[in-house]
């Protein structure tokens, strides 16, 4: 167990070394002019400034020159302020959102953290009851029912289905809208009264009492909640029943049936536990990737996540603030895989002992 | 050609187990092989994908006689537009302006005289039956170039990992784990935005991105398959015989490994093309007005609120999308049933 989570977690740094460095290469294709955004907020018109800038911040250095000044940042000679430096977290600078890119993440990763908490109930348990169902009635009609909504499942792209969502719960009934709250009670929000004990709203909401502006930012969250579950209930659906099937002809079930207990037993007591070790790595892989921002579904629902901030910058050519984006996500991936991996030898003993 | 037993006298075998006739074909791919693609064909939902995609693929083909370009030599996968007002007209409104010649199938199946925007406009009208036919094409050309060339990174990057095993083989895929961090749309969002800028707008971009970072998978699958070829004991005699590594590498080990991963391959199509419509719905990509269902898309993000009366706009070119991608999932579903090892041995 100890010698497995070492190992583990000497794979880190090696990860987010690895990370840094494919992001760097991706950096290196740009200008040195559009590098300048790593350490300086405005961009000069002078070509002299420019030149100046260049220099000093070392943009015409040999790469790796230039990797060590990008992850510890460069001292200002004046005032002696650090610029830059990836290691200190500072991003650099986004040129198409006028502000710094941590400042960015920080006003958009609490409503990721958010959709993300109120997807994990639907997507899981429902993928899971339609593949423990789908193994009970093997071969039956609810299997079949439920193998032609996984292929079509599988098949609707996330932005096509939530097109045709918005198509007919906001456009065609006026049901729920797109956005992260309707916009009298998000200044309600952004009012000094209104105290940001976590910074998730729906939480927020609660803990200041405001009962009105959590059922509203659930509502503008249900489109996107759909979504993503709809994409994910497939691949449950999959994985549960294969396994889940593949329990129920193990022979202890066979003796559990033999001895007599009732099937109900048999199955949720028996097999399903046992079925549901793959299940919990298909489920951490899942949260892991929802924390790491759903760039379609929240562009589509205009929801203002890291995802959608992420595309944005991309589409606009702001490709300083894109890789900022990207160190951020990759190390919360790192750092949320390592858990997922930990946890699960905690769970599944088997592992651990290997 | 029936197979004899040594003894000469073989009645016995005969009634006991039928003979079963080898054809040519079984010859060449190998039993195992044939075994796989006869499942696929006797499977109604792979029948269901196979003849989707073949309507694809006819569509494809025939797309200049379906939706024929304004002008002989235009270059047809640039969508003809009727005026530049940015409200989509409905479907079945008179084509007005730049008027391409009518197709010989439409009188006679309408009875009508006029040619229309049989699917409606998009803003800055242009016609949506042309995106959808002609983006036929393009998803095609994505991605089978996507496909090959991610297949082809990724056999040669897995061999020679599993090959000389190892520390090569270690930080050879140590590599690959930090190149799969990252989700791959992303990944690819991003390096399309650092080359758009350099290479302009065209598929280059999206595609090179998506070959970037779409071959690891492949990567992963050969390493492993190779890894088991790799101690048979014809490997091992072309080794003792002396043999080149290269040569018993492409020669000996990979046609021996390869079947799997080019069968999943060449049913991943559908999954790049809906990475490249997803990207391109993004925003990033192809010019405006290049045949391709991703984009027409993304010009329902302008039009949500009233998606009501614009319906057109999304469901037709995602319904294209849509079924292409059900044609490829459904061949890989019966796929998977059929390459399944516990089914091995079963006819």
């Amino acid at each position: 167990m100890t010698t497995f989570i070492i190992r583990r977690l000497l794979l880190v740094p090696l990860l987010l070394f690895g990370v840094t460095i494919i992001i760097f290469m991706m950096l290196q294709l740009l200008s040195p002019v559009e590098r300048s955004a790593l350490y300086v907020r405005d961009f000069p018109k002078n070509e002299k400034a420019v030149d100046g800038i260049i220099r000093r911040y070392g943009l015409d250095k040999p790469f790796y020159e230039q990797y060590w000044r990008w992850l510890v940042g460069i001292k200002d000679p004046v005032s002696g302020e650090r610029n830059g430096g990836i290691l200190f977290g500072d991003l650099g600078y986004s040129r198409t959102a006028s502000q710094p890119v941590n400042e960015l993440i920080k006003n958009r990763f609490p409503n990721t953290l958010d959709l993300t908490i109120w997807t994990i109930a639907p997507m899981i348990l429902v993928g899971i009851w339609l593949g423990v169902q789908s193994a009970i009635h093997h071969n039956g009609w609810f299997d079949q029912a439920a193998r032609m909504f996984s292929i079509i499942g599988t098949s609707f792209p996330t932005f096509v289905f939530g097109l045709m969502l918005l198509m007919f719960f906001y456009a065609n009934l006026g049901w729920f809208s797109p956005g992260r709250l309707t916009d009298d009670l998000m200044q309600v929000v952004n009012k000094p009264t209104f105290i940001k004990y976590t910074s998730l709203i729906t939480f927020d909401a609660l803990l200041n009492g405001r009962v009105d502006i959590f059922l509203d930012a659930i509502s503008h969250m249900v489109m996107p909640i759909i979504t993503l579950s709809y994409i994910s209930w497939a691949t449950f659906l999959r994985v549960t029943r294969s396994s889940m099937l593949e329990t129920l002809r193990m022979e202890y079930v066979t003796t559990a049936r033999a001895k007599g207990l009732p099937e109900r037993d048999v199955i949720y007591k028996h097999a399903q536990p046992n079925a549901m070790i793959p299940v919990v790595t298909l489920a951490g892989f899942s949260v892991v990737g929802l924390l790491g921002g759903v760039t379609i579904t929240e562009t589509v629902f205009n929801y203002p996540g890291i995802g959608s901030a992420a595309a944005r910058a991309a589409v606009n050519l702001d490709v300083v603030t894109v890789l900022g984006f990207a160190i951020f996500i990759g190390f919360i991936l790192i750092v949320a895989n390592l858990v997922t991996d930990v946890l699960y030898a905690v769970v599944d003993p088997r592992v651990r002992l290997s | 050609m029936t197979e004899t037993t040594p003894t000469g006298d073989n009645s016995l075998l005969e009634a006991t187990f039928a003979t079963r006739k080898i054809g040519w074909f079984e010859k060449f791919v190998g039993p195992e092989n044939f075994r796989i693609l006869v499942g696929l064909l006797k499977t109604p939902a792979s029948i269901i994908g196979l003849s989707l995609i073949l309507t694809y693929v006819v569509i494809g083909i025939l797309a200049p006689v379906i939706a024929p370009p304004v002008k002989p030599n235009a270059d047809p996968y640039s969508i003809p537009r009727d005026g530049f007002s940015s409200d989509p007209k409905p479907m079945g409104s008179e084509w007005k302006r730049n008027k391409p010649p009518e197709p010989f199938w439409y009188k006679p199946l309408t009875g009508n005289d006029k040619w229309v925007h049989l699917f409606g406009t998009s803003e800055g009208q242009y016609d949506i039956f042309y995106y959808v036919i002609w983006g036929v094409r393009t998803a095609f050309f994505t991605g089978l170039l996507v496909t090959f060339a991610t297949l082809v990174i990724g056999v040669i990057y897995g061999s020679i990992s599993a090959y000389y095993g190892g520390m090569v083989d270690n930080i050879m895929m140590r590599l690959v784990d930090v190149l799969m961090i990252l989700p791959s749309l992303l990944a690819a969002l991003i390096l399309a935005a650092v080359l758009t800028p350099r290479i302009g707008k065209s598929l280059i971009p999206v595609m090179t991105a998506l070959i970037a970072f779409g071959w690891m998978g492949y990567a992963r699958i050969i390493r492993g398959d190779i890894l088991s070829v790799k101690e048979r004991d014809y490997v091992l005699a072309a080794r003792v015989v002396g043999v080149k590594d290269s040569r018993i590498l492409f020669r000996h080990i990979i046609p021996n490994a390869i079947f799997p991963t080019l069968v999943l391959a060449s049913l991943a199509i559908g999954d790049v093309v809906l990475a490249f419509a997803a990207l391109s719905f993004l925003g990033i990509g192809t010019e405006v007005g290049y045949a391709d269902w991703g984009q027409v898309l993304s010009f329902a993000r302008n039009w949500i609120t009233a998606l009501d009366q614009y319906w057109y706009i999304v469901v037709w070119p995602g319904l294209a999308l849509v079924f292409f991608v059900m044609g490829w999932n459904l061949l890989g579903d019966a796929l998977r049933d059929v390459l399944d090892p516990r089914m091995r041995g079963r006819s």
